[in-house]
């Protein structure tokens, strides 16, 4: 008897157990994507839309999204270890995207990988003895990573100043104006954003 | 590093604590069911949904049935969700043509979402259709917080009210919590997400000419979508499951530091103001803030310990010639830096949230150690939405127990006197995710089929086995992403974890919470051990850390410690 009551007890909470799930889902899956994408469309086209950037009317990246440059005239970006190429936030085909290389910190393949990255470097720059910045021989967390610090974007104004036939001190002058600092002075890190800057060097030579 | 990781660190603390009580007071009203300013706009939905759904708000529930719906609702969403995951190919809102999600990894995520655990077996930007995002994984954000929410406010009912047996009504509970507390605050912050750069369009990929050719890439397909809308949830309901498959290491949906702070900010935003709404409900601040504070303490000196780890670099890499100033950078965004990666990554794994802003695979070994073992201390530091504070409410059952051996008292809380029933449910929450953690590893790491998923060779290998089994078994969802979840082994044990993690909890807390409402309350005497001193502080903090550490230190020693030891030696794996 006890027992039986129980049972109806519960049964009478089936209804609202389906409706109530139905209507949050609707609301939460529904109604609420939708009414931030209006607000994100009318307030902010470019951020929702993936903040592209264009050029004579063609859009060549994202500032947000970091791309692959291995021309040695172009400032480089960090290592990335998407697949199947640096710097692919999505391939249609293979079905991958955004990875980091989880190479742990005492990996034999984290120190040979390292390694052959700084022989890379220094090779496309055999006068330049400086320290190579350790974000420039470093996979990022996402691969996509759009910005170097301040010290590698330095490291290369050697490199690209003598590719170009510009003055370092030109080159330099535009780094720092690509320079972007702590947010409200103290979030984050000093960076570069790479594309950013390279489209800015093309628009020059 | 520089001061400047430091200085980010006090900010972010300093402006957390600051929110608690506002945002606490107002969960109390909801809670109590008393007006609130947003009642205008929202009591005439909320009231809409009863008559529908045929709910009577003021019809409340005793421990067991307020059990028995929580878990129909949650088998529901399960299978909801299971299912749609499943159908997603036939279904619209799918512009990139995904193919259907396989039984596995369906189960795997579904369990992974209805439990707030959001584990990723699979990359979101290359499995998940748009409407799987929304109509699934986003409502599921909702509604597992809504849920650990529920059972956290029946645990306080169960502590102030004395001599019945109800615990108040689940559907409103629930209803509430959705309502008022997660929807208002996911849309402030969503909106303020896609101010920063973070995506928010039904639209496919878009697709872009690079720059320079010879790099081999000519073109740039820039996956795009309702990620804000989702981040916000996934954040601010100790979800933590992302939109793309690096989370919140994406820029799209974590482009700026000041979304990154925003982002971490949401992370223990709930789970600290809750302590607040405790105490406004117990009628005892105090009693609130004392939980805050060990909470804190415990909080501030794990993620010193990790800024710092992070922060010297990695000394296998020192022979290189290579300038570490910015300390332990692969697997971390320039952007961020190692300040606030390794914060996030305390964050994360206090509070059982589980986003990542950097891959702690490729964190230093102490650096590692850090988020480990905050989930094996339970999800107790700030915790889960409403999980988190329900945990640690058990380790305070415990240490007042505890203390009451030693000194000869009877134990009593708020006025309830501890007896061997609370004992039992209180050592059953906090000894069942000890016991997956550890069998699951073990297991794992017996089989073949567990072996198999192993990446990094020596420690590393272990530890990330050890990791993930710890981030299912507390309901956590970060990994040590190397390994090679994605299989029918990881898929079904981590599945069966996160289950066993989430309900076999929720079942004593509920039944500590009927038997708590059942007590009389005792008047407060001189042998009454008070919960809002600095002694009782201290004292609770001992008691989480013995458990934690006595249960895991020998298999943190094979992993993390060892590597620890013989960082800058010269072996490598």
């Amino acid at each position: 008897m006890q027992h039986q009551i129980r049972k109806n007890r519960m049964l009478h909470q089936l209804r609202p157990a389906l409706v109530l799930f139905t209507l949050l889902t609707i609301l939460t899956g529904s109604l609420y994507p939708l009414a931030v994408t209006g607000i994100a469309q009318v307030a902010y086209p470019d951020q929702a839309n993936g903040s592209l950037v264009e050029r004579d009317g063609v859009p060549v990246g994202s500032t947000l999204i970091g791309q692959a440059f291995s021309a040695p005239r172009y400032f480089w970006p960090r290592p990335s270890v998407t697949s199947n190429a640096p710097y692919t936030p999505f391939d249609a085909h293979a079905l991958t995207g955004s990875s980091g290389s989880n190479l742990g910190p005492l990996s034999q393949m984290l120190v040979d990988t390292v390694q052959g990255r700084v022989e890379a470097l220094q090779a496309a720059d055999p006068g330049n003895l400086l320290p190579i910045p350790v974000d420039l021989v470093t996979a990022s967390a996402s691969g996509l990573d759009p910005h170097i610090s301040v010290a590698a974007a330095y490291y290369q104004v050697p490199r690209v100043a003598r590719l170009r036939g510009m003055a370092e001190a030109d080159v330099t002058a535009l780094v720092d104006r690509y320079t972007e600092g702590r947010s409200f002075g103290f979030l984050g890190e000093p960076r570069v954003n790479v594309l950013l800057l390279n489209l800015a060097l093309d628009k020059i030579k | 590093m520089n001061w400047f990781g430091w200085l980010q660190f006090a900010i972010y603390i300093f402006i957390l604590l600051v929110l608690v009580k506002p945002l606490g007071l107002y969960m109390a009203r909801v809670y109590q069911g008393e007006r609130t300013f947003l009642a205008l706009v929202l009591a005439p939905v909320e009231r809409f949904f009863y008559r529908l759904a045929s709910v009577k708000p003021e019809e409340e529930m005793n421990w067991r049935i307020y059990a028995g719906t929580l878990l129909v609702f949650n088998l529901i969403g399960l299978l909801f969700l299971y299912l749609l995951l499943r159908i997603q190919h036939v279904l619209s809102l799918n512009p990139q043509n995904f193919g259907p999600v396989s039984p596995d990894l369906a189960f795997n995520a579904a369990v992974s979402f209805t439990t707030n655990t959001n584990w990723q077996s699979y990359g979101g930007e290359t499995t998940m259709s748009i409407l799987s995002q929304t109509l699934g994984l986003t409502v599921q954000n909702f509604l597992s917080a809504a849920t650990g929410l529920a059972v956290l406010v029946a645990l306080i009912r169960g502590l102030v009210r004395h001599t019945t047996d109800k615990l108040g009504n689940f559907w409103v509970d629930l209803t509430r919590s959705t309502l008022y507390i997660l929807l208002p605050l996911a849309l402030i912050l969503a909106v303020a997400l896609v101010s920063q750069g973070v995506v928010q369009t039904f639209q496919p990929a878009a697709v872009v000419q690079t720059l320079d050719p010879t790099s081999g890439a000519v073109t740039q397909i820039l996956p795009l979508g309702p990620a804000a809308s989702q981040v916000a949830i996934k954040q601010l309901g100790t979800n933590g499951g992302g939109h793309f498959n690096v989370n919140s290491a994406h820029p799209f949906e974590n482009p700026t530091p000041l979304s990154n702070f925003l982002e971490m900010l949401a992370i223990l935003l709930i789970p600290a103001a809750l302590t607040y709404t405790f105490g406004k409900m117990v009628g005892d601040t105090r009693q609130g803030w004392s939980i805050l504070a060990a909470m804190t303490l415990l909080l501030v000196l794990m993620a010193g310990v990790a800024i710092w780890a992070e922060s010297q670099g990695n000394p296998a890499l020192a022979s290189l010639g290579i300038d570490q100033s910015l300390g332990n950078m692969e697997g971390k965004e320039v952007r961020f830096g190692v300040a606030a990666s390794a914060l996030w990554a305390t964050l994360t794994t206090a509070a059982s949230n589980g986003s990542v802003n950097a891959m702690h695979d490729s964190f230093t070994p102490l650096g590692g150690l850090v988020p480990m073992w905050m989930m094996q201390l339970g999800e107790v530091i700030f915790g889960g939405v409403g999980s988190g504070l329900y945990g640690m409410l058990a380790f305070v059952v415990i240490a007042v127990f505890v203390a009451g051996l030693m000194v000869g008292r009877t134990p009593e809380y708020l006025g309830k006197k501890i007896e061997i029933y609370e004992m039992k449910m209180a050592a059953l929450i906090v000894l069942i995710p000890v016991l997956t953690v550890l069998i699951g590893t073990a297991v794992a790491l017996v089989l073949p089929a567990g072996r198999a998923g192993i990446f990094n060779a020596g420690p590393q290998g272990f530890s990330e086995v050890l990791y993930a089994y710890s981030s299912a078994g507390n309901n956590n969802g970060s990994a040590f992403a190397g390994l090679g979840a994605n299989s029918v082994f990881y898929n079904a044990t981590l599945g069966l974890a996160m289950l066993v993690a989430r309900y076999a909890l929720i079942v004593p807390v509920l039944a500590m919470a009927g038997s708590l409402a059942r007590k009389k309350k005792v008047p407060e005497s001189a042998g009454t051990l008070p919960t809002h001193t600095p002694l009782f502080i201290a004292w609770l903090i001992g008691v989480i850390v013995i458990v934690g550490a006595l249960s895991f230190l020998p298999a943190l020693a094979l992993g993390p410690i060892v590597q620890q030891l013989l960082l800058g030696t010269g072996r490598l794996f």
